[in-house]
C-alpha cells in the first residue's frame, strides 16, 4: 500500500538555522499517525513544513502519489490537507457559523451544505453555538470549531498541532474519540501530541523525533512497549 | 558680484539646513534613540519660535511682552517651553504604541497651531510678531549678518551634536536602545520604560525648540505660516531616513543632503515659464514624497548607517 | 431646541457622516494591513477632485458622478499599495506609516498641481433648506449626506457580514495567520480592501468638498477626526467606524453649544481639537473602543 503523505529527507528552519535536519516520515492512507518527542525537538517545524507555512531548505514531500513540494498553503487546501495549528486557531470574532464557512472558502465544497451537517453531527455541542462569536466558547470548543473549519474543506489529510495543549483531561478524551470519529469518515490524521502515551494508544502509527532527526518509528502499541521509548519518552513507567 | 551673490546663496542654504540639522538630531533623540514616532515636529519647532520671539522682542501692545531680553535668554526660554510643552504631552502620550503615538502627535501639532493662530494676545495672531531681533544685529547688517548667523547656528549644531553623541554613548542612552529594539526585555530587566521615553520625548522636544528660536531669529518675523505644519515635520523626517535614524552624523548629513536637493530644486524650477512656476513648490513636494519612497524601499539604513550591533526583535 | 437639532445636530451628523465614511477605510486597513494610514484623508480628497473634474465635462448633479471619483481614488490607492507598501509588508508596520506620510505628500501636492490650490465649488449658487413641519430646517444636501451614509451602512453591514469576501475580510483582521492556514488569498483580501476603502474616501470627499468647498487641504485637515473615529469604534471594526464617526461629528459640533451660559461651551475655533481628546481619553482608558476592537 501506498502511502498517502511521504517526507523524504526534508530539512527547514527558521533564518538557516536548521530545526529539522532530514525527516524521512510516510503516512498510510486511513490512518492517524502520530509525532511525539521532546521539546524543541521540531515537531510543529515538521507540521508547518508540511503545509508550506515554513520555509524548507532540502527535501521533498510527495501527497496521494503527486509531487507536492514547494506548492504555497492555499494550493495544498484544494488537493485534501488542512491543517489545525495549536493556538489562535479559530478567527474570535467571527460566530462558530462564520468559523466553519471561512474553512471552505480555498476548497469550495460541491454541497456545502452537507459538508457542514457532516461537521456538526461530529460536534453536536457547537449547534446551539452557532450565532456565538468563537472567542467566547471555552478552550474545548474553540478546539471542536478549529477542527470543524479545517474539515470544511473535506480534506484527505489532516494536520493536527497539539489539539490537547491546553484541555482538561476530560476533554483529551473527547477530542481523542472524535478523532477516531474523523478518521472512520476516510480522514488520514497526522498530529503532533504531547500526551504521548494517550495518543499512541489510538494512533496506527507513532513517530518519535529527537533534535530535529527521526529517532525511532513503529506502530503505536509496539512504540509503546519499547523500552528505550518508554525510558526517554513516556516517563519510564510501563503503559 | 556673480560669485558673491551664489557666495550667500549658499550662506543662506547653509543657514537653514543647519537650523534643519538640529531639528533632525532632535528627531533622531526620539525615533533613532528612543523609537518615538513624533509626527508634530512643526508644533514643537513654532513653540520654540515663539517663546524667543515673546522673550526677546521689544514691548509691544499687540502680543504677549515682549521682554527685550538678549537672545541666548530667549533660546533657553524656547527650549524650556517647548521642553515643558513635550513634557505635557509625553505625560499624556508617552504610553501610547507607535501608530497610536502618530496619530496623538498630528493632533498635538494641529492644537498648538490653533492656539497660534487664536490667542492673539499671545501670539498677534495670523499678523504674527515682528522685530525679532538677531544676534549682534547692532554691530553688523547686511550680507555680513548673514555670515555671522550662519556660525551661530553651527556653533548651536555643534553643541546638539555633541550633547547627543554624549548620550547616545552613555549608559542612558544605550537603555534606551534596548527599549527601543526590545520592549518586553527591558521591562522585565527592571527598567521603567515609561519614565525612560518621558526623558527622551522631552529632550527631543527641547531641541526642536530650539530650532524654532533659531529660525524666527533668522527671519525676524514670526507668523503662522511660517510654521506650515506638513512640511517642517515632513522634511525633517525624509532628512533622518535618509541619512540614517540612530546615527547623529547621519542626521546632519542627512539634513544637510536632503536641503541641498530642495534648494537645488528650487534653482531649477524658477526657471520654468511663468505659467508653471507658481506650480514648482508642487512639483518639489511631489518629489521630496517620491524620494523618501525610494529612501524607503532601497537606501533604508541610510547614508551613514547605525553601527551598534541591533538586537533585532520584530 | 429647535435652533439646537437645526444648528448643531443636523450639521454634526453631517460632518459625523463624512467622518464615518472616511473612518471605515481607516479602520479595515488598520484591521487587515495593521498600519495607520495617512494618506486616507487626501486620497478623499482625490476622490473629491475627480468629482469635480467630472462636473465640468458632465452638467448634472455632482452626487450622480460619484462613481467618477470613487474610479479615480481606488485606481489611486491601489497603485499606491502596489508600489509603496506592498514592498514594506514584511518590514515593521512603522515603515509604511512613514511611507503613507509620504503618499499624503505625493497625493496633495498632485491634486495643487492639477487642480489649483484654490477653493472650488461643485455647484455655485444658495440653495434654500427643506423645511419640515414648519420648524426644521434641513439643507438638501444634508439630507443626502445623512441618507446616503445611512444606505451605505446598511449595505456594509450585511457585506461584512453575509458575503464570501466581507468574511474572509473578517477572517484576515482577526487571525491574519491562521486566515493564511486556512488558504485565503491574503493579497486579494488587501485588494478589496483598497477598493472598499478608497470608495468611501471618495464619496466623504464628495460630501465634505460640496459642504464646504473643494481645496487641497480638505482631506488632511479631516484625518484626525476619522482616527477618532476609528480608534472609537474600535480597530478593525468597520461598522464601529461608522458610529464613532457620527459620534465624533456631533460631539465636535455640539460642544459649541451654548450648554452652561450664553456662550458656547467650547470656542469654535478650537472645534477640531475635541476629537483629539476624545481619541487620547480613549487610548488611555479604552483602547479597544466602544466596541471591542483589537488591540495594537
Amino acid at each position: 500500500m501506498s502511502a498517502l503523505l511521504s517526507v523524504k529527507g526534508l530539512v527547514a528552519g527558521y533564518g538557516g538555522v536548521p530545526i529539522i535536519e532530514g525527516i524521512n516520515l510516510d503516512v498510510q492512507d486511513h490512518e492517524i499517525s502520530v509525532i511525539i518527542g521532546p521539546n524543541g525537538a521540531g515537531k510543529s517545524t515538521l507540521l508547518k513544513t508540511i503545509f508550506a507555512l515554513t520555509a524548507r531548505s532540502e527535501g521533498g514531500i510527495d501527497f496521494a502519489g503527486k509531487d507536492i513540494t514547494g506548492l504555497k498553503t492555499a494550493e495544498l487546501v484544494p488537493l485534501g490537507i488542512s491543517m489545525v495549528p495549536q493556538s489562535r486557531n479559530v478567527f474570535p470574532t467571527l460566530t462558530v457559523d462564520e468559523n466553519l464557512d471561512v474553512g471552505t472558502y480555498a476548497a469550495p465544497p460541491k454541497d456545502k451544505e452537507a459538508v457542514r451537517e457532516s461537521v456538526l453531527a461530529l460536534f453536536p455541542d457547537l449547534r446551539d453555538k452557532l450565532g456565538q462569536p468563537a472567542g467566547e466558547l471555552s478552550g474545548g470548543q474553540r478546539q471542536m470549531v478549529a477542527m470543524g473549519r479545517a474539515l470544511m474543506s473535506e480534506p484527505k489529510l489532516l494536520l493536527l498541532d497539539e489539539p490537547t495543549a491546553g484541555l482538561s483531561p476530560a476533554y483529551l478524551e473527547i477530542i481523542f474519540d472524535l478523532l477516531l470519529d474523523i478518521r472512520k469518515r476516510g480522514v488520514t490524521i497526522l498530529m503532533v501530541e504531547q500526551n504521548a502515551k494517550q495518543a499512541l494508544r489510538i494512533a496506527d502509527n507513532g513517530h518519535v523525533l529527537v533534535s530535529g532527526k527521526n529517532f525511532i518509528s513503529g506502530a503505536g502499541e509496539a512504540l509503546l512497549n519499547d523500552d528505550a521509548v518508554r525510558r526517554s519518552f513516556l516517563g519510564g513507567a510501563a503503559a | 558680484m556673480e560669485m558673491t551673490g551664489l557666495l550667500f546663496y549658499l550662506v543662506s542654504v547653509l543657514i537653514a539646513g543647519g537650523i534643519y540639522a538640529v531639528l533632525c538630531l532632535a528627531l533622531n533623540v526620539q525615533w533613532g534613540m528612543g523609537g518615538l514616532f513624533n509626527a508634530g515636529i512643526a508644533g514643537f519647532f513654532a513653540v520654540g519660535a515663539y517663546a524667543s520671539a515673546i522673550v526677546t522682542t521689544a514691548v509691544s501692545s499687540k502680543h504677549l511682552g515682549g521682554f527685550g531680553l538678549p537672545i541666548p535668554v530667549g533660546l533657553l526660554a524656547a527650549m524650556i517651553v517647548a521642553g515643558v510643552t513635550g513634557w505635557v504631552v509625553a505625560k499624556i502620550c508617552v504610553r501610547l504604541k507607535s501608530d497610536y503615538l502618530a496619530m496623538a502627535s498630528v493632533g498635538i501639532a494641529e492644537i498648538l497651531r490653533l492656539v497660534i493662530v487664536n490667542e492673539s494676545w499671545l501670539t498677534n495672531g495670523s499678523l504674527g510678531i515682528a522685530g525679532v531681533p538677531r544676534p549682534f544685529g547692532d554691530l553688523v547688517h547686511g550680507r555680513e549678518a548673514d555670515l555671522l548667523y550662519l556660525a551661530v547656528v553651527w556653533f548651536c549644531v555643534l553643541s546638539v551634536y555633541i550633547l547627543c553623541q554624549r548620550l547616545y554613548l552613555s549608559p542612558w542612552g544605550r537603555t534606551l536602545r534596548a527599549i527601543r529594539d526590545n520592549e518586553d526585555s527591558a521591562r522585565a530587566a527592571g527598567k521603567d520604560v515609561d519614565w525612560f521615553r518621558l526623558q527622551t520625548f522631552v529632550i527631543g522636544c527641547a531641541i526642536m525648540g530650539l530650532a524654532g528660536g533659531l529660525s524666527a531669529h533668522y527671519f525676524k518675523f514670526l507668523s503662522p505660516s511660517a510654521t506650515e505644519p506638513l512640511l517642517v515635520t515632513f522634511l525633517v523626517w525624509v532628512m533622518l531616513m535618509a541619512g540614517g535614524s540612530g546615527n547623529n552624523r547621519g542626521a546632519i548629513v542627512g539634513a544637510l543632503v536632503i536641503w541641498f536637493i530642495w534648494s537645488a530644486t528650487e534653482i531649477f524650477t524658477s526657471r520654468l515659464p511663468p505659467e508653471w512656476v507658481t506650480r514648482s513648490s508642487y512639483i518639489r513636494m511631489l518629489l521630496v514624497g517620491l524620494l523618501l519612497q525610494f529612501v524607503l524601499q532601497k537606501f533604508r539604513s541610510g547614508l551613514l548607517p547605525e553601527k551598534s550591533p541591533k538586537i533585532r526583535s520584530d | 431646541m429647535i435652533d439646537f437639532i437645526n444648528l448643531y445636530l443636523v450639521p454634526g451628523l453631517t460632518i459625523g457622516s463624512v467622518y464615518a465614511l472616511g473612518a471605515v477605510g481607516i479602520s479595515m486597513i488598520f484591521g487587515i494591513l495593521r498600519f495607520a494610514h495617512f494618506a486616507h484623508g487626501d486620497l478623499m480628497t482625490i476622490g473629491g477632485y475627480g468629482v469635480l473634474t467630472a462636473v465640468w465635462f458632465i452638467p448634472v448633479h455632482p452626487l450622480l458622478l460619484l462613481p467618477f471619483g470613487i474610479a479615480l481614488a481606488i485606481v489611486s490607492a491601489l497603485a499606491v499599495d502596489q508600489f509603496f507598501y506592498k514592498p514594506l509588508r514584511k518590514l515593521p508596520t512603522i515603515y509604511t506609516v512613514i511611507a503613507s506620510f509620504g503618499v499624503a505628500l505625493i497625493f496633495r501636492s498632485l491634486a495643487q498641481l492639477f487642480w489649483s490650490s484654490g477653493n472650488q465649488v461643485f455647484i455655485s449658487g444658495v440653495r434654500m433648506p427643506v423645511v419640515l413641519f414648519d420648524t426644521f430646517r434641513i439643507s438638501e444636501l444634508h439630507m443626502q449626506v445623512i441618507i446616503l451614509t445611512l444606505i451605505i451602512a446598511i449595505a456594509l453591514h450585511f457585506f461584512l457580514t453575509r458575503s464570501k469576501l466581507g468574511r474572509a475580510m473578517r477572517a484576515v483582521s482577526d487571525e491574519p495567520e491562521l486566515a493564511a492556514v486556512a488558504g485565503l488569498d491574503t493579497e486579494r483580501v488587501i485588494r478589496w480592501t483598497w477598493v472598499i476603502g478608497a470608495s468611501m474616501a471618495a464619496t466623504a470627499g464628495v460630501f465634505a468638498g460640496m459642504d464646504t468647498s473643494m481645496h487641497p487641504n480638505l482631506g488632511w485637515n479631516l484625518l484626525l477626526a476619522m482616527f477618532a473615529a476609528a480608534v472609537l469604534g474600535g480597530i478593525g471594526k468597520p461598522m464601529g467606524a461608522i458610529a464613532g464617526g457620527l459620534i465624533i461629528g456631533i460631539a465636535e459640533e455640539t460642544a459649541t453649544f451654548t450648554w452652561l451660559s450664553d456662550e458656547p461651551l467650547i470656542s469654535p475655533s478650537y472645534k477640531s481639537a475635541v476629537a483629539f481628546f476624545i481619541m487620547v481619553a480613549l487610548l488611555l482608558f479604552r483602547p479597544q473602543g466602544l466596541f471591542k476592537g483589537r488591540l495594537l
